[in-house]
């Protein structure tokens, strides 16, 4: 580790120091299993569907799960702060409608990317002021959210695919920078920010006070409504970035668009060894799990699975590879 | 003592070893437990006292060694432990609030009917006459959250001897009584001692050992030290086996004289339960304020800081009144609570020192929002070598001794340089090494001028410490002393409410406390 103790190496090792090594080791593995898992995946894969190992598919696999990813971002500060938001799924709909319904009315490009993104924001704070002012449960705030939201939706498209002439952001799903599709830019630059905010920021800092024990935070003076109200906030901004880049893909928006994404999100966070009662997990584990995922689905593809297995295999996958880590660390004491 | 020690012990523990993730806990040691003996296992935190009756009770799996019952080797889980007649009055309660006492009661014998239903007739009857037996005064169909935490305990403990058990061990049963609630706890430890159990009791508290003990047992860093019978026993010898060093004074002496007053209460109350109260603390002044459990001390501290809301009442630091009603409003006027759970109120325990270290000071590490680590490296750093820290910076608290978790605490309110600092129970659950480095820490703080307020139940402590004691009692201040020639039993008659003898030398206040 890192660390420097002071104590001299002669002193009898106390309990507490001597603990220490072997410990952190575990509390940092947490993304560990997942990530070996990823990599052991990534041959097996590489050797039975020999396509699977080229730069276009393995680029059009992060593509893919650049939506589900972005919203797994937004959603582990969520989770963090042992929340849950499960109306991402119809907050991403909202988003890419709003895109697509300005572009039908003629609106320039950057005003649509503009109203989808304060669409997430205004979104995110609905469910914010409702857990953070209102003290209500964060399941059911999102729950009636992923409902009203999905209504609106069905309202904004009139329940069928709404196509406008042309919009002038379709380079956001369809081109690529340097050979990188632009999603993929996007995913990565949310995540690197992402990382940023949660582990050198102040507010980060708060974000993991709080899902460690929020008595403690409130009593050392964190403003611990206002971290709560913000997190969604920004679980909803991350709705609307993944909205602009499923919109701009699509060129168009259809009433079902995002729905149950949000479960593929909370399936990428909790493979990625964050714990839904908060507090501890990261955002490199969630992109680990959210890449899993995607390899996964992808593979069973290239293997000509049906779609319908496909649900079935990914289910138990999931399950799977949360048991192994309950496993893993459940040898570790407590 | 009704019954003879018989030459046999009913349990003969030998060698037993625990280890938790590769770290040694218990380490090697041996136990003999005699019938009607009173066992009393004494150690810092952390030595391996719960970790070690764990095992006897089949909560743990040991690593080595072996358990004998009446001369046979047994090797258990928690089931057959108590078929074998083993019974551990947990230190946390294991008690489902949400039912009545008379289901805790029953819970995992519930009594049936012929048809299979629960026979809730015969469920409560059980429960009365197991109440009766540990002298408890509260009706069998109360829910358990309206219990207070030592009626809660005699629940526990009212099931743990429902089966006459054959050994029953209490793990620090004291912590969180009140002066009435030990006598009952002591009575029933009599009462189990003259049946013939024998009782291994886990406790920090001299006192208790002097009152209670037949054998006393000390273990340091997992490891077996010695066994005294009560008659070496002394507090001195205990303490020495326990630390492995003698400890010469606890408490500082000579304290400069106090200055202005730093914390101006007046009439502070909740509107309902809580006071009004009125108390003033000088910089440089260390009150300790005294009282039963549940008489009001911790929440007149949390009104203080803003963590509850006062209904009625001002508080003024350095002569500003204080508006706000929220901690962080306190603590921008220079308040500090180091509150009486470091788990629950105090730390993230998921979270390493150094996090813990400046969550309550955020601002000084900071830029524009940004961590400056190497600013949190050194603060963590300063605080470490300040308090005695030896654990390394990264650590998380929960890996922690009870004692350094309680500094991590402090550290985390010194950093906010306060002006006034209220501690409630400082000392609470923490070996007598870091008390005597917490004590030292108080003294330090009161020396730059901070006026100083410690919430404690260890009378000895208050005496010890502190220039002034104020008493509480049924939510208001009822006495105030300087403290000067104070005896304990002067204190206690005033947080019972007991008619003094003495009411000449010791002023009952009923408004304004003394300054």
């Amino acid at each position: 580790m890192s660390t420097t103790t002071t104590a001299p190496p002669s002193v009898p090792p106390v309990g507490d120091a001597r603990r220490s090594a072997f410990r952190q080791f575990l509390d940092r593995s947490d993304q560990l299993g997942i990530g070996v898992a990823l990599v052991l995946l990534v041959v097996l894969m590489a050797i039975i569907a020999p396509y699977f190992w080229s730069v276009n598919n393995l680029l059009e696999v992060m593509r893919q799960v650049s939506a589900i990813a972005i919203l797994a971002a937004g959603g582990t500060f969520v989770i963090l702060t042992a929340g849950i938001d499960l109306s991402v799924g119809s907050a991403l709909g909202v988003t890419a409608m709003v895109a697509i319904v300005l572009s039908s009315a003629d609106a320039p490009a950057i005003v649509s990317i503009v109203g989808a993104l304060a669409a997430g924001a205004v979104i995110g704070a609905i469910n914010g002021v409702f857990i953070s002012r209102f003290a209500l449960p964060a399941f059911i705030v999102t729950l009636a959210a992923l409902t009203f939201l999905r209504g609106f939706v069905y309202v904004g498209t009139g329940g069928t695919t709404l196509i406008p002439d042309s919009i002038g952001y379709g380079w956001i799903g369809q081109d690529s920078i340097l050979g990188v599709p632009y999603a993929v830019v996007i995913m990565l630059v949310v995540y690197v920010v992402g990382w940023f905010v949660l582990n050198r920021t102040v507010f980060g800092r708060q974000v993991m006070a709080i899902g460690g024990n929020a008595e403690a935070a409130r009593l050392s003076g964190i403003p611990v409504r206002r971290v709560i109200f913000l997190v969604y906030v920004i679980s909803g901004l991350t709705a609307g970035v993944a909205g602009l880049i499923v919109a701009s893909r699509l060129e168009s928006a259809v009433p079902d668009l995002g729905t149950g994404y949000e479960l593929n999100a909370i399936a990428a966070i909790v493979l990625g060894g964050t714990s839904l009662a908060g507090g501890r997990g990261s955002l490199v584990g969630t992109f680990i799990g959210a890449i899993f995922i995607a390899v996964i689905t992808n593979g069973m593809t290239l293997l000509n699975v049906q779609s319908f297995y496909q649900q079935i295999i990914m289910g138990f996958v999931i399950l799977l590879a949360v048991l192994i880590d309950r496993l893993r660390r459940g040898t570790a004491g407590d | 003592m009704a019954i003879e020690n018989s030459p046999r012990p009913v349990v003969r523990l030998r060698g037993i070893v625990k280890r938790f993730a590769g770290v040694t806990v218990v380490n090697g040691v041996d136990l003999d437990l005699f019938a009607g003996q009173v066992h009393v296992l004494a150690g810092e935190n952390g030595a391996g006292k719960s970790t070690l009756m764990k095992v006897l009770a089949g909560i743990h799996k040991p690593d080595a060694g072996t358990i004998e019952i009446d001369g046979e080797q047994r090797s258990f889980d928690v089931r057959t432990a108590k078929v074998a007649g083993i019974a551990l009055v947990h230190q946390e309660l294991l008690i489902a609030p949400n039912l009545s006492v008379a289901d805790n009661l029953a819970m995992g014998r519930e009594y049936r009917t012929g048809l299979g239903t629960l026979n809730r007739r015969r469920t409560r009857e059980r429960a009365r006459e197991q109440l009766a037996r540990v002298g408890a005064t509260f009706p069998e169909t109360e829910r358990a959250e309206h219990l207070s935490t030592g009626q809660q305990q005699l629940v526990e403990i009212a099931r743990s001897i429902a089966d006459n058990p054959k050994v029953l061990i209490f793990d620090e049963p004291s912590a969180a009584l009140s002066a009435r609630e030990v006598a009952n706890l002591f009575r029933i430890v009599e009462e189990q001692r003259a049946a013939g159990t024998a009782i291994v009791y886990i406790t920090h508290r001299m006192d208790e050992i002097e009152k209670l003990a037949d054998v006393v047992t000390v273990l340091r860093d997992g490891k077996f030290v010695e066994t005294l019978p009560i008659a070496e026993a002394s507090p001195e010898a205990i303490v020495t086996r326990m630390v492995g060093r003698p400890i010469e004074a606890l408490f500082s002496e000579n304290r400069p004289p106090a200055g202005e007053v730093v914390l101006d209460v007046s009439d502070l109350g909740d509107g309902e339960n809580i006071g009004p109260i009125s108390l003033e603390v000088r910089a440089g002044e260390v009150v300790g304020m005294a009282g039963l459990v549940g008489s009001g001390r911790t929440e007149f501290a949390r009104l203080v800081f803003g963590a509850d809301e006062a209904k009625t009442g001002t508080v003024r630091i350095d002569g500003e009144l204080l508006r706000s009603t929220s901690p962080m409003g306190a603590m921008r006027a220079g308040v500090a609570l180091v509150p009486e759970s470091r788990k629950d109120q105090g730390l993230v325990l998921g979270e390493s020192i150094a996090q813990n270290v400046v969550m309550a000071s955020f601002g000084s590490v900071s830029s524009a929002g940004v961590i400056r680590s190497r600013a949190v490296k050194k603060v963590t750093d300063s605080e470490r070598t300040r308090m005695g820290i030896k654990s390394p910076r990264d650590m998380k608290v929960r890996q922690l001794s009870g004692g350094n978790q309680q500094k991590v605490l402090l550290s985390k309110w010194l950093q906010t340089n306060p002006k006034v600092l209220i501690l409630d129970e400082p000392t609470r659950g923490v070996d007598v090494g870091a008390k005597a480095d917490i004590y030292a820490i108080i003294n330090a703080i009161a020396a730059k001028g901070v006026a100083v307020l410690v919430i404690s139940s260890e009378l000895p402590e208050l005496l010890g410490l502190v220039d002034r004691i104020v008493v509480m009692r049924e939510g208001r201040l009822v006495a105030a002393f300087p403290n000067v020639d104070l005896t304990e039993e002067a204190v206690m008659q005033h947080a019972f409410g007991v008619p003094s003898t003495q009411t000449s030398s010791n002023p009952i206040l009923s408004k304004k406390a003394l300054s």
